[in-house]
């Protein structure tokens, strides 16, 4: 259904995607996953067509997102949801407005039909009777789950998540990681999910992609990815801090440096 | 010689900043004007956003009214007061009516009222669309397939030019009544010696030039505020610097184009 064709993105220098090329099944869980700094979000605003590559091609179907002219960009939109890291709720609007804003924008429908709509999404993600809360008022976890009913709020064949755990209490996070679960399976819908919570992340994946320094290192399922031998892959879902993905950025230690540095005196 | 030769350095360097300050500068024109055409060229597509525009008009122009109302009220009564100063000097206090009027119409309602509008509508509209660039509430519109140019952008641009040229007419309604009152009332004018010299003295050409010195502003703010905004850093201090960075470059660009304005009206 989506694909990317040799996908690569670069800021002032810096790679963050190279050379991607990975296929999204339809009415699957895929999850992306790697460490902080690994490409998965700058992939994942690539497949939603927020970014613009620096080479490389983004697939839906036959259209390429590349070249595709606004309209034709936002006819496809309308067919996608997005719950992004921090929610981006519209501050100006209530949960009920902001839940209702696509159904809206978008449609002709019934103002009761739509305060239905609303009410169904907002309890498929335990928030009727919050309706006139303000995003201010909310703590992060139910801002999340307001723009995951507003996300769903047209019915989307691909809904795009950022990772939609971080920050949440472990119930919020399993109600929502289930969520996406059921609701992929149930309405057909085709889910990318982009998190770094590994336990979370395999329990509702369908397919698994592993980003490390721009490039998929692993795919498959979750049973793949979990009894992969590949020492990253382990080291990744083992959370541990030794291996051949290094915890620094810097390429010495500061110990090392100091140690090297002329007139370093020693002492034994 | 090492001292020569520093002291070029030093001159090289300071021209080489200055050029290329000036080359973003002409950049950042560039940008602003082609951001700005993109975002007015949605006035004649569907979605209208005449709802929005509303909206933003309210909240710029409605928001604004006291701060004008005010600033409008202490330029007439401050202007009557160093007038009747100065014309009482030559013994021509019944002159002060069209003094009065004459500045504030041609000049003072419009560069005043503009300085207001971009201190008090002109931040927020930048801080505003900064903050919703911080917390992705624009790509969210874009992934609800809503174009924020369109939607944030052109809304507050019009709103701009509709808003500013009513309120320098309010402003100065105002500041000339304001004028009246200390002139007359405190100072001891006559009162039909104010209001004659100053129909005398007002041509409708004065009152044009106003109002189209006011409408440049609306444009001018509108298109600064908004790029700043939009174009934001989007972190925290990226949303403070271009907030401060809108309120500097629409200052000057008012007075700039007040120069430029008023030349064309002489």
């Amino acid at each position: 259904m989506i694909r990317t064709e040799k996908l690569s993105r670069h800021f002032d220098g810096v790679v963050a995607l190279d050379n991607t090329d990975i296929h999204i099944k339809e009415h699957q869980t895929t999850v992306i996953m790697g460490g902080s700094g690994s490409g998965k979000t700058t992939l994942l605003r690539l497949l939603a067509g927020l970014e613009c590559p620096t080479s490389g091609h983004v697939w839906y179907g036959n259209d390429d997102l590349n070249g595709m002219n606004q309209k034709r960009l936002y006819q496809l939109r309308a067919r996608m949801g997005m719950v992004f890291q921090y929610s981006a709720l519209l501050n100006s609007l209530s949960v009920y407005d902001n839940v209702a804003f696509p159904l809206a924008e978008h449609t002709q429908l019934d103002k009761s039909v739509i305060h239905t709509m609303v009410t169904m999404k907002l309890e498929q993600v335990g928030l009727r009777g919050f309706e006139n809360l303000m995003p201010s008022q909310l703590s992060g976890g139910m801002a999340k789950r307001v723009a995951f009913a507003r996300a769903l709020a047209m019915d989307p064949e691909v809904v795009f998540f950022d990772e939609p755990t971080s920050g949440l209490d472990p119930i919020s996070a399993g109600v929502i990681a289930s969520l996406i679960g059921d609701l992929t399976k149930r309405t057909k819908m085709t889910s990318i999910v982009v998190t770094h919570d590994v336990h979370a992340g395999l329990d509702i994946a369908d397919h698994v992609i592993l980003l490390w320094q721009g490039k998929v290192i692993a795919e498959g399922t979750s049973d793949v990815i979990r009894h992969s031998e590949d020492e990253r892959v382990r080291q990744f879902i083992e959370g541990r801090p030794d291996g051949p993905i290094p915890f620094s950025r810097s390429e010495t230690s500061y110990i090392e440096d100091l140690l090297h540095k002329p007139g370093t005196v020693r002492m034994s | 010689m090492s001292q020569t030769n520093t002291t070029q350095n030093s001159i090289i360097s300071f021209f080489g900043y200055l050029g290329r300050w000036f080359l973003r500068a002409i950049e950042s024109m560039g940008d602003a004007a082609v951001l700005s055409a993109i975002s007015l060229a949605h006035l004649f597509h569907r979605p209208w956003q005449g709802k929005h525009i509303v909206l933003q008009l309210y909240a710029l122009g409605v928001g604004s009214f006291i701060i004008i109302a005010i600033t409008g009220a202490f330029t007439g009564m401050v202007l009557s007061l160093q007038g009747y100063y100065t014309l009482a000097k030559f013994g021509s206090e019944s002159l002060l009516g069209s003094g009065v009027a004459l500045a504030i119409i041609r000049e003072l309602g419009p560069v005043l009222g503009a300085f207001m509008m971009v201190g008090r509508a002109g931040s927020s509209i930048t801080a505003e669309i900064g903050i919703m660039r911080v917390t992705e509430q624009l790509d969210a519109l874009q992934m609800m397939a809503i174009n924020p140019k369109a939607r944030v952008i052109l809304p507050r641009i019009i709103a701009m030019i509709i808003a500013l040229p009513i309120l320098v007419t309010m402003f100065d309604i105002i500041g000339l009544a304001a004028g009246y009152v200390v002139g007359v009332e405190l100072l001891g004018v006559n009162g039909g010696a104010f209001i004659g010299e100053m129909i005398a003295k007002i041509t409708p050409m004065d009152l044009y030039a106003g109002w189209v010195k006011a409408l440049g502003f609306g444009v001018l703010i509108g298109v600064i505020c908004t790029y700043m905004g939009y174009r934001a850093t989007p972190t925290t201090e990226g949303v403070a610097k271009a907030t401060t960075q809108a309120v500097v470059a629409g200052s000057v660009g008012v007075l700039v184009l007040d120069y430029i304005l008023t030349s064309f009206f002489l």
